[in-house]
């Protein structure tokens, strides 16, 4: 094995520690005691629901669409969520039945059948 | 999340704090679910290349950032140098500088509960924290703590169970880990509902999109926000100032 040694390992641990921490302090380090300019306000209201669909998106990155089964036990499942969440509003209850759902159809490779 | 400082301030010190504990709860069972089922794989992945028990948790209780850390396996596993490992750190996190530009606002309040919330700001506390409004009887701050802290402690707490006892497992969790794209449905559905423009959102889908196959599955989130951020300027005229 050419791993890095645990000593090592450690090292990079800290290091990407510090690092993420960086990345996630940087806006409150840079802003801090300032008065927003109004271009910050306009970022803050409008990232957020932008940021949700790229991370919707993100989420299916590593679905095989080009190959059967073309992600559908993904999108249907999504669908069901959708659904639930726009009939009920209850997030647990969107959430549970569509991961339900997915379980299913992978662990009993469902999709199989049809393709 | 109430953004009233003052409010915050004048509140009895020994009140005990078990509405905002069990809101918090209750908001980050699909977290739970979703880092249980990716925490676990992250603990016997590392554990499986040869190191021991403790580095997993170590790592989610320092680093914590999910995908980082799965990169992280596969530098360590190649004996990847420090200097590569810190650079490719920062591009895989860069995403966070956004996220802390929209809640500077929100947390410049939250007092001393700021500065944990600043460094335990991963995707999905991010999205529960900017889409999830807690009823107004609660105190804004404290259920951010605890649904930031929670959340941490299910990822710690996973990568634990997978690095120590992972490979006994014997349910199968084949598929638990899409509670977490279940999450982001949900909570868009949310900003979708008490969002004043829907512009952002087309913004955001076909940035991300077209980063998905111009940029490709590895490069998508960050090309997918620097080009999203990029047209919501441009668009910034045309878009209700005050939503």
């Amino acid at each position: 094995m050419h791993r890095l040694e645990l000593g090592k390992a450690l090292l990079a641990t800290g290091i990407m520690a510090a690092v993420t921490l960086l990345t996630r302090a940087a806006p409150f380090l840079f802003f801090r005691r300032r008065k927003q300019p109004p271009l910050l306000r306009f970022v803050e209201s409008y990232i957020p629901p932008m940021m949700m669909l790229i991370l919707v998106l993100y989420s299916l990155k590593d679905v095989p669409f080009a190959r059967a089964p073309y992600g559908l036990p993904e999108l249907l499942a999504l669908a069901i969520v959708a659904v639930l969440h726009l009939w009920r509003r209850n997030a647990l209850l969107s959430i549970f039945g569509g991961t339900l759902f997915y379980m299913f159809v992978v662990q009993t490779n469902l999709t199989a059948a049809i393709f | 999340m109430t953004r009233s400082a003052s409010k915050s301030r004048i509140r009895p010190e020994r009140r005990g704090h078990y509405a905002e504990f069990i809101f918090a709860l209750r908001t980050t069972i699909p977290v739970l679910l979703g880092y249980f089922a990716i925490g676990i794989a992250f603990g016997l992945l590392l554990q499986r290349t040869g190191y021991p028990w403790f580095l997993a948790p170590i790592m989610s209780l320092t680093i914590y950032a999910g995908a980082a850390q799965f990169l992280a396996i596969g530098m360590f596993a190649a004996a990847t140098g420090m200097f590569e490992i810190a650079v490719a750190t920062v591009l895989l996190n860069a995403r966070h500088v956004v996220y802390g530009l929209s809640l500077l606002d929100r947390f410049e309040t939250a007092g001393k509960f700021k500065p944990y919330l600043v460094f335990a700001l991963t995707d999905e506390t991010y999205a529960v924290l900017t889409s999830v409004r807690p009823p107004p009887h609660l105190d804004g701050a404290t259920t951010a703590f605890y649904i930031s802290i929670l959340d941490q402690s299910y990822w710690v707490g996973a990568s634990l169970i997978g690095a120590i006892a992972g490979a006994l497992i014997p349910v199968n969790t084949a598929g638990l880990d899409f509670a977490l794209n279940a999450l982001f449905m949900v909570l868009l559905i949310e900003q979708w509902k008490s969002a004043r423009s829907k512009i952002p959102f087309a913004i955001g889908g076909a940035c991300g999109v077209a980063a998905y196959f111009l940029a490709g599955p590895g490069n998508m989130l960050i090309a997918a926000i620097i080009s999203g951020i990029l047209v919501l300027l441009i668009l910034r005229t045309r878009l209700p100032q005050n939503a």
